[in-house]
């Protein structure tokens, strides 16, 4: 009862505040600081722990990375203080001119030019057979979901027993099998892994657009037929368009996935053969913590994130104009 | 508009007899769904055999790469794999290990995404949209923007190398719950906290005997969709272990396989004998809730 009496004489106390303190007497200190910290101060006491640890786990970082980048910067033994010069352009400037970086944003090229392309006409091709399919729904849509949620660790194992030299890939596949065999073979490695990462997560995709699929309405798709639409004039006029923002979004997902590849190269190949499956990530482990050049994988890292984003608003541009 | 829906159909059948195209239409109307079937049995098919071949390869004695390696032969089949993996890296140690990381970061997750997720949605405070910035920025800031300089700080300056609390701190923070929670909270009506207020309840009881047992589902979700990530991460944990008896299954599974341990009777078999120990926790899982793994629910994560 005493809490619903303070209720209804802190409310006008409070509404007189938001007019302005120079109508009525000056607040009290502490009306003050509630109404400088706002309605609900536990909010900021909630959300504390969490803003210190984004601070320290993501800003710091990111500061000290950018920092890093311009700076001539190398391990010492713990303790010693040694300077780090600010080197300028200096790192940007090794890096491109590497012919090997160069090699691993191409591949990164390679790379997205078949898995993206591959996810989204598998992923529009499974859910809307899902969407449409009235037996063993549920079946389909845990397989498709079971690459994606076992460990990369594991699958890889299994890509390598299939595709290495005497694997079941190439006993299927008899005299068509490829010479170099798949994981020594330049021109087929690249492939190899956007297929493997297509397989690996188009489960998720589908689900995507599954969803989307779900959301558009029966009757424009009957409208459609009214009019005398096919079912392929019917996908392509009303459940394209229905599905663009979905797409849209798949694309950014893969372009960002794109940008990460790491673990596919380092287990397959270590990156080879002659650097045909080396990517920014492998290398930036390589460089930054094998070569101990912390300040050149800082570099490539930045050049790695701008290059993602600068595809990514690309590709929205491109994905949001066609509508 | 009752009238309207019986007359497409009319209509429809009224063309199709005009210009004579019942037949064919007849035939892709049972071709279309038959294709269909066959596609989603492909694509599963596809998405299920590298795990029929995990198992099978796990139990083989001897490397059988030959088609009719692809069946149980009941003379190649032997548990010796478990055993022969076990003995180059400790599997439960490993899994142990795996499990304090996945605990860890789904604990943090679930901590901070409850409270941030409520802070955000039901209080109002100074630095609320700050506070919201940063959850969205934690969003978009790359990782291998990160990874470099976070592994110098953590190993070197925070001495948290082959430590679990190195392992957790980069994932401990994940937006993705806070903007679960968020929705959620969004969803309950003001009106309920507004009487626990008027009914004297303080912020904090509010948030304790109202606020967390409304949204038990999204704690079941978030749970869900976060634990596959520590579970299956590699890149981190291997970066900051060196130390065996701290890695996680995945960083020595991985280094087992990378070290072609010729001492083996089988060594790809025991390879996969482990990637079968790796995965079956994480589609256990899966299985067991795969329901709640909607795209609603991944939606949520998603959009926010």
């Amino acid at each position: 009862m005493t809490t619903l009496h303070d209720e209804d004489v802190r409310s006008p106390a409070r509404a007189t505040a938001t007019r302005g303190p120079r109508q009525g007497r000056p607040d009290p200190r502490g009306r003050r600081l509630q109404r400088w910290l706002g309605e609900h101060p536990l909010g900021l006491l909630l959300s504390t722990p969490y803003a210190a640890f984004v601070v320290v786990v993501f800003l710091v970082p990111f500061g000290f990375g950018v920092w890093m980048s311009f700076h001539d910067f190398f391990f010492t033994a713990p303790g010693v203080q040694v300077p780090h010069p600010f080197v300028g352009l200096e790192n940007f400037r090794q890096v491109l001119a590497d012919p090997v970086v160069r090699q691993a944003f191409g591949n990164l090229l390679v790379f997205g030019l078949i898995n993206i392309p591959l996810t989204v006409v598998l992923g529009l091709l499974l859910s809307s057979g899902l969407d449409a399919v009235v037996h063993w729904k549920g079946f389909f849509r845990v397989s498709y979901y079971i690459p994606y949620v076992t460990a990369s660790v594991a699958t890889l194992a299994v890509w390598i027993f299939m595709f290495n030299g005497g694997g079941v890939v190439n006993k299927l596949l008899g005299g068509l099998a490829p010479e170099p065999t798949w994981l020594a073979n330049p021109s087929l490695i690249m492939p190899l892994i956007a297929v493997y990462v297509t397989w690996k997560n188009l489960g998720f995709y589908v689900l995507l657009y599954l969803a989307a699929l779900q959301n558009v309405p029966k009757e424009l798709h009957e409208a459609a037929e009214m009019d005398g639409a096919g079912t392929w004039r019917r996908f392509r006029t009303v459940t394209l368009p229905a599905v663009r923002p979905v797409t849209s979004l798949v694309v950014l997902l893969c372009i960002i996935t794109t940008g990460q590849i790491f673990t596919e190269p380092y287990l397959l190949t270590g990156g080879g053969p002659n650097g045909a499956s080396m990517t920014p990530a492998l290398l930036m482990y390589q460089k930054g913590i094998q070569q101990g050049q912390p300040d050149i994988a800082a570099a490539i890292g930045l050049i790695l994130v701008i290059a993602v984003m600068a595809v990514s608003l690309a590709s929205r541009r491109l994905t949001e104009r066609k509508g | 508009m009752a009238g309207t829906t019986s007359s497409p159909d009319a209509l429809n059948k009224d063309r199709r007899v005009r210009h004579g195209e019942r037949p064919g239409l007849r035939r892709t109307g049972r071709v279309l769904p038959a294709l269909r079937f066959t596609v989603l049995v492909v694509g599963a098919l596809l998405a299920l055999v590298p795990f029929y071949y995990m198992i099978i390869g796990a139990l083989q004695k001897e490397r059988d790469t030959s088609v009719l390696g692809l069946l149980p032969l009941q003379r190649n089949l032997t548990l010796d794999n478990f055993a022969g993996v076990n003995e180059s890296i400790d599997l439960l140690r490993s899994l142990l290990n795996s499990l304090i990381m996945t605990a860890g970061v789904v604990g943090c997750t679930l901590v901070f995404g409850l409270l941030v997720g409520y802070a955000l949605s039901v209080l109002s405070f100074r630095g609320q949209g700050l506070v919201f910035a940063l959850v969205l920025l934690v969003q978009a800031i790359p990782f291998q923007l990160l990874m470099i300089p976070l592994y110098v700080m953590v190993v070197r300056y925070f001495n948290l190398a082959d430590n679990y609390l190195g392992m957790i701190l980069p994932f401990a923070v994940n937006s993705v719950a806070v903007l679960i929670f968020r929705q959620y909270f969004l969803q309950i009506p003001r009106d309920v906290f507004d009487a626990a207020r008027i009914d004297g309840a303080s912020e904090l009881r509010i948030l304790r005997s109202i606020a967390v047992p409304l949204v038990r589902p999204a704690v079941l979700t978030a749970m869900l969709v976060t634990f596959i990530g520590p579970w299956n991460e590699f890149l981190w944990p291997f970066l900051v272990t060196k130390d065996a008896t701290m890695q996680p299954l995945a960083v020595s599974l991985a280094n087992f396989s990378q070290a072609n341990s010729t001492f083996q009777a089988n060594p790809m078999g025991a390879v996969l004998a482990g990637a079968c120990v790796l995965a079956v926790p994480a589609v256990v899982l899966f299985l067991l809730f795969q329901r709640h793994f909607t795209s609603a629910n991944l939606g949520s994560a998603i959009k926010g």
